[in-house]
């Protein structure tokens, strides 16, 4: 009764390929936009946007990223912490070097290089796959973590090895540095966001994102049917760092300021964003979001409600967080394994048929 | 079921409702993660000392001492929530206990306007307040701690370090490389050759590092490690036989807890302190007046213990400030740019910490605009495994001024030309 279908005639090809073709997921989402983009940033406090909403839109690249790896082309990477670091990092040589270039440009530029960097780790893909390919992806993000330590060039020579992201503007308006409004990061992060969903949502629509799950499934088929592994796994590779190391730039630039790689981007990252997408459901962009938005809020939230209005000592409470979120991570795999995405589908699913369920 | 859960949502707003009257004093604190060793005697300490003025004395100057704790697990992220959501409670002074975090918060909390006190760790060249208005780290810092370590090391040998080889085992982070400079200059000025061995977070992996040092027998380790990097390296130096009175911790590498796993083994490893140790009335105080009241910050068991004793030192020297900052102000209730000034202006005297009940806890200091760091000195103490003390093994020794000094002019220009920031007092 919500989701008609019933009567909702296409009459172009183009209309009858759009992502959104039910009536209600398309007013959803420009809804969804409609705050995100006029509603918010009128509202947002710094505690919001620094605790909340600037992680769950960075993390939500990240996870976007490793998705399109892992769940929609099946080569598994324990390397995105190391290369949300390049993204940081190549980021910061780029503000340090050129100052007056556009931060925007220099994060996409940064996406580049990321991409070039993960496209080079990613060859080991091509002879093996799954545990091993892991295992060859967690190299790559233990090398990437030593060699932005041991390089000095990575991070202008400074005593301490902290790299600092300098002031810059957009329309005149802070955007990285200290003195830059909640309301400024968020948009930035938001328009990234909003640009990487978009690529992220048609690429695997289209005859790309086809080619990677033909891989993902079954890999010898797909090359027997005329899948170019090498050309789909490279891609996917190339793809995926492309929006992690914007998430990595813009974690490094917008949300913390100052970065040390062996604290910011180790191996917890990499695990953190791998859950987010179990959790979220691999190969879906929703999905993503999902898991973002749960591994962000749920600490901020289980902190707030023991600490704050439970009064408990503050480590039991942090103890209790890990307790929590793994006791909640084991619940979704063993009820869905499928994620939060799934359960989005389904209800999606019985909305179309209620009040006729079956 | 709807009437309670309004009821419930009117209670917690209330309950975070009225801005009370009081010093809201924020402990950004760690009891969890792999440095939960060194940060929760810390924190102990440093919460005890404040309920001890509100039980004791009712607060600073009539104004009673709030507590608001936040762990981060010595995690940068969880720091700057910890920092963003109670920096609107009108937080007067902020000690994240770890260099991470302060890199992070320096440049918030001086668009903020709310004071940090980074004792003993940090940015070092905060040292320098006309470029660090609201960063302060007295009474010493980190290249305070090299030369005083190397001053040390030469009067033991008569004045020269020629030809003598010192090993510095640091933790890979901001934090372990702070002293590299310094160290640098001070081999090109003594003479000795300086080699770097750095451990990766959290520190438990060292074997490889400690087979170079048995293979190269340096004269001389030094460590900058914190957390469990310390107890794995003492532990591991016992098991290459290295001889402990030649293994020097610096003030973050000397605690109870880094020595007492490897039990006998550790008698004799050194390590720098800022705080002389012992028996202060004021823990006798706090004994009654706290514990036994049930106002205990931890368990109550970490009492005296030497992180115990800093934490209290540098609750102390935020209450000063405080006092300080009200006698200078005339109101009870301050505000953090009044905090500053009291902690830009704070002289402590050997007098006013016998006053106190804690004699010679630390130096005798004072802070002024251009110098934000303190005369940065610091004691030798050597770990006593049958006793189970430290025992101080030297006066407080002074630091080199003419290697530190211009170190530090050089490092706050640098950051200054980077934040487009114009010396100057405020």
């Amino acid at each position: 009764m919500f989701y008609r279908e019933a009567g909702d005639f296409k009459t172009s090809y183009v209309a009858d390929s759009q992502t959104f073709p039910l009536k209600l997921d398309k007013v959803g989402f420009w809804v969804t936009m409609m705050v995100a983009w006029g509603v918010i940033p009128f509202i947002i406090t710094d505690y919001w946007a620094s605790a909340l909403l600037v992680p769950f839109l960075i993390y939500a690249i990240a996870a976007i990223g490793l998705n399109i790896l892992t769940g929609y082309c099946g080569q598994v990477s324990l390397g995105t912490g190391g290369f949300m670091a390049v993204g940081a990092y190549a980021c910061y040589k780029l503000m340090t070097s050129f100052p007056d270039v556009n931060i925007l440009i220099h994060i996409l530029l940064s996406g580049g290089i990321t991409a070039a960097v993960g496209t080079a780790f990613g060859l080991p893909s091509l002879r093996i796959k799954g545990f091993y390919l892991a295992v060859a992806t967690l190299a790559a993000q233990f090398f990437l973590v030593w060699l932005f330590n041991k390089v000095s060039w990575f991070y202008n020579y400074s005593a301490s090895g902290q790299i600092n992201a300098p002031e810059r503007l957009v329309a005149g308006f802070a955007v990285t540095g200290p003195a830059s409004p909640a309301w400024a990061q968020y948009l930035v992060c938001l328009f990234f966001v909003t640009l990487c969903a978009l690529i992220a949502r048609n690429l695997t629509r289209g005859s790309v994102g086809r080619s990677w799950m033909a891989i993902r499934d079954m890999d010898i088929a797909a090359e027997i049917i005329g899948v170019n592994p090498l050309r789909a796994k490279l891609s996917a590779f190339a793809v995926s760092s492309f929006f992690v190391g914007i998430a990595g730039a813009l974690f490094f630039a917008v949300y913390l300021g100052a970065v040390e790689v062996g604290e910011a981007f180790g191996i917890q990252k990499s695990f953190l964003v791998l859950f987010m997408i179990i959790i979220g459901g691999l190969g879906s962009i929703f999905g993503s979001f999902a898991g973002a938005a749960f591994l962000v809020l749920l600490p901020v939230a289980l902190k707030i409600v023991g600490v704050d209005w439970l009064g408990w000592p503050t480590d039991l409470v942090a103890h209790f967080q890990l307790v929590i979120v793994g006791a909640l991570i084991m619940f979704f795999l063993i009820k869905e394994p499928h994620g939060l995405a799934h359960i989005w589908g389904l209800a999606k699913e019985k909305l179309r048929r209620w009040p006729f369920p079956y | 079921m709807k009437c309670k859960l309004i009821a419930a949502a009117v209670a917690g707003t209330l309950a975070a409702g009225p801005a009370l009257a009081d010093l809201v004093i924020p402990d950004l604190s760690y009891r969890t993660g792999p440095y939960a060793a060194g940060g929760t005697p810390f924190s102990d300490g440093y919460q005890d000392y404040f309920n001890l003025l509100n039980a004791r004395d009712g607060g600073i100057g009539g104004e009673p001492i709030r507590i608001i704790e936040c762990e981060t697990g010595y995690n940068t992220e969880k720091g700057v929530e910890c920092y963003e959501s109670t920096k609107g409670e009108g937080a007067l002074i902020y000690q994240p206990l770890s260099t991470g975090i302060t890199y992070q918060l320096i440049p918030k909390a001086t668009v903020d306007q709310i004071p940090l006190h980074t004792m003993g760790y940090g940015r070092t060249s905060a040292a320098n307040g006309e470029v660090f208005n609201w960063v302060f780290n007295y009474p010493a810092n980190y290249w305070d701690a090299a030369s005083v370590m190397v001053n040390y090391l030469l009067e033991q040998n008569g004045g020269s370090l020629e030809d003598k080889t010192l090993a510095l085992l640091y933790h890979n982070s901001a934090y372990g490389k702070e002293p590299i400079r310094t160290l640098e200059q001070l081999s090109k000025l003594h003479g000795f050759e300086l080699k770097q061995l750095a451990v990766d977070h959290p520190g438990q992996e060292q074997k490889s590092q400690w087979l170079q040092i048995r293979r190269e027998r340096p004269d001389y380790v030094l460590m900058w490690g914190w957390g469990v990097m310390n107890q794995v390296a003492v532990q591991e130096a016992a098991n290459i036989n290295f001889p402990m009175e030649n293994f020097i911790g610096n003030w973050w590498a000397g605690a109870e807890h880094d020595v007492t796993p490897a039990g006998e083994a550790a008698n004799g490893y050194k390590s720098l302190n800022m705080n002389r140790v012992g028996d202060l009335p004021v823990f006798g105080e706090i004994k009654t007046l706290v514990h036994d009241a049930g106002n205990a910050a931890g368990d109550g068991s970490n009492l005296g213990s030497v992180l115990y004793t800093r934490g209290m030192y540098a609750a102390m020297l935020a209450s000063e400030a405080i006092a300080n900052a009200q006698a200078i102000s005339g109101v009870s209730d301050i505000t953090a740019a009044q905090m500053r000034e009291g902690m830009a202006t704070l002289n402590i005297t050997n007098a006013r910490m016998e006053e106190l009940g804690m004699s010679a806890i630390g130096p005798e200091f004072s802070v002024s605009c251009q110098d934000h760091g303190g005369n940065g000195l610091g004691i030798v103490q050597q770990w006593n495994a049958i006793d189970k003390t430290w025992v101080a093994l030297t006066d407080y020794i002074a630091p080199d001024d003419s290697v530190t000094g211009p170190l530090v002019k050089e490092d706050s220009a640098a950051f200054a030309a980077e934040n487009n920031i114009t010396p100057g007092c405020l």
